[in-house]
């Protein structure tokens, strides 16, 4: 996937892997069952509300707490394309990274952008764009190891492709 | 430019002489670690390696302990699928029920863990480690499946933060208030990205289970790892528990750069309880009012150790739980369970109208055993006090120590022990 463009959900600081994903439901593994629980204990209806391509922009230390790369796993199920956030927890930047969701960190944008706003990401420039104001931002790029394996889909099948 | 003792422990494993702030690097790894939450979804990852098969049998732990004893069908096929895939791969080190324990308070005493070691594991508290000066860090599941199939990770090398640790702590003040105090110092993302090394004369005053508690909670403030010095009581305990490993000890350089720098007087320090929903709302007992609560937990990877527990019983030895209340007591292994028994403390606890539960995750993670309703508060030796973390979504958890916990059990509200005399 080399660009994102979507409706925009807007979350604030320090959204937790518990509301991204609850531990009442880590007894599955199965990516559709995780998505529809998806956001459930902040926003109970972001997962009717949704649609494939949407984007999800948030403040600060977006996916603090547990390493359940079922974070992650929910978001990209439910259709999310992308993720836009002023700064991201370390372990679920790694997870995104590893499992192909595109993530982007970019303080501006994360504050301007509003809900509901139509916004698009190119993830080779790193630009994006608020369509509904017409604004853009530059987000962060990538260091090429990590373009690689986002570029690979995910972090096996970059070792799969490079061992 | 000199280098931290994290830095200095990647650099080794990624067999470089020198590392940087900032430098992408591969490492080997020492041991990789995964629990009945995290492991099914890498052992699913595992099938789409080209080469089958883990890197080292020897070099992979595998603890079913978030919802073990099996809490339904589903956690139980969960444990199957690791169970099976541990024989399968004649994984040396998987802990079956009856002989497992929470896995951060398991692997050190199991001397799966030494100074020196470069450790991953899928769960974010994996950075406990760093109490024996290991570098460990949480990732997920993928890099899980990666790490067993190649023993290898890549690693961003973090820059760090000191903190220089001067004065005794009074009686009741314990790892966990250190760590409290300092989350709500520096803000849940403090140290996003960084080491939290610990130093400083007051580290000898800090037994292995507090140094262990103060590491495991390094995440709670963003950080890629907790880290400690390793003095003569981190070699007794390496000698009492891995006689047969050796370690390798890594001390930061004189010119090692630090982004910050604090001194903390652990002698200044009180009672320290985390208020809903952030361990970063740190509040000592001027700073509160009366809070009723519903329930206590004593137990975690962060609280569940056999000194957190001797504190609990000192504190409810001869008194009662208080009417109404629920106490929960989950000592974190097999082996300090036993040691609990054989000590009396969990005579203590039962005759205190406590409940005393096998080792499990449990409650911590709003897993089982010890849900709480709408609307209920509770008292917590655990890490986080998230939005829905132990239960319904506007219930409340208060982060805390064992004394306080205790204490807390006995009055029925967030108490300090000199509310009942102590
Ligand atoms: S005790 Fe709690 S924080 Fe520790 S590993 Fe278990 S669920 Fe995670």
């Amino acid at each position: 996937m080399k660009s994102a463009n979507g409706t925009v959900f807007k979350f604030g600081d320090n959204v937790d892997t518990d509301v991204i994903i609850p531990a009442r439901y880590l007894n599955t593994t199965d990516p559709a069952e995780l998505a529809s629980h998806c956001m459930e204990d902040i926003d109970r209806n972001f997962i009717k509300n949704v649609k494939s391509g949407d984007i999800i922009v948030a403040n600060k230390n977006f996916g603090c707490g547990s390493s359940r790369e079922h974070a992650p796993i929910a978001i990209k199920a439910a259709g999310v394309s992308c993720v836009i956030a002023e700064t991201f927890a370390r372990i679920f930047y790694r997870n995104s990274i590893n499992i192909g969701l595109p993530i982007v960190e970019c303080p501006e944008a994360a504050r301007q952008i509003g809900a509901g706003d139509q916004v698009s990401v190119n993830f080779d420039s790193g630009v994006i764009t608020d369509e509904t104001t017409g604004k853009t931002y530059q987000g962060q790029a990538f260091p090429p190891f990590m373009q690689k394996i986002i570029d690979c889909e995910g972090l096996i099948n970059y070792i799969n492709a490079s061992h | 430019m000199g280098m931290t003792m994290s830095q200095k422990i990647l650099a080794k494993h990624a067999g470089l002489d020198h590392v940087e702030a900032g430098q992408l690097i591969e490492a080997d790894l020492d041991l990789v670690l995964g629990n009945d939450i995290t492991s099914p979804v890498a052992i699913k990852e595992m099938d789409k390696f080209k080469h089958a098969g883990v890197f080292d049998k020897d070099k992979i732990a595998l603890v079913p302990d978030h919802f073990v004893p099996n809490k339904d069908i589903k956690s139980a096929e969960n444990c199957r699928c690791v169970r099976e895939f541990a024989r399968r791969n004649e994984i040396t080190n998987y802990f079956e029920v009856g002989q497992m324990g929470i896995e951060h308070a398991l692997l050190p005493e199991q001397g799966l863990t030494v100074a020196g070691d470069l450790i991953i594991g899928a769960d974010s508290h994996t950075c406990t480690y760093g109490a024996l000066g290991a570098f460990s860090t949480g990732v997920g599941s993928t890099d899980m499946a990666a790490g067993m199939a190649t023993g290898k990770a890549w690693f961003k090398v973090p820059s760090a933060i000191r903190f220089n640790l001067v004065g005794k702590p009074s009686k009741w003040v314990s790892g966990k208030d250190v760590i409290l105090h300092i989350i709500g110092m520096i803000g849940v993302d403090g140290a996003l990205y960084q080491s939290m090394e610990f130093t400083g004369e007051s580290v000898k005053n800090l037994s292995m289970d507090d140094r262990f508690t103060i590491a495991n909670m390094a995440i709670e403030a963003g950080g890629k790892n907790g880290i400690f010095p390793v003095d003569e009581l981190a070699v007794s305990y390496m000698k009492e528990h891995a006689p047969s490993r050796t370690w390798e000890v890594f001390e930061a350089d004189a010119d090692a750069e630090y982004e910050k720098e604090y001194t903390i007087d652990l002698s200044a320090l009180g009672s320290t309880v985390a208020f809903p929903h952030l361990p970063e709302n740190a509040r000592t007992f001027d700073q509160m009012e009366k809070i009723q609560i519903d329930q206590v937990v004593i137990g975690s990877c962060t609280n569940g150790r056999i000194s957190d527990l001797r504190t609990a019983a000192e504190i409810l030895k001869g008194r009662h739980v208080a009417q109404g209340m629920r106490c929960i007591v989950i000592p974190a292994t097999q082996k300090i369970y036993l040691q609990a028994m054989e000590e009396g403390l969990l005579k203590t606890f039962i005759e205190a109208g406590a409940v005393v539960s096998t080792p499990t995750c449990g409650p911590c993670l709003g897993g089982y055993m010890g849900i709480l309703a709408s609307g209920e508060r509770c008292v917590s030796t655990t890490n986080r006090n998230f939005v829905g973390r132990m239960g319904a979504i506007d219930s409340e958890v208060y982060l805390a120590s064992p004394a306080v916990a205790a204490a807390s059990a006995v009055t029925g509200r967030i108490s300090q022990p000199s509310e009942i005399g102590l």
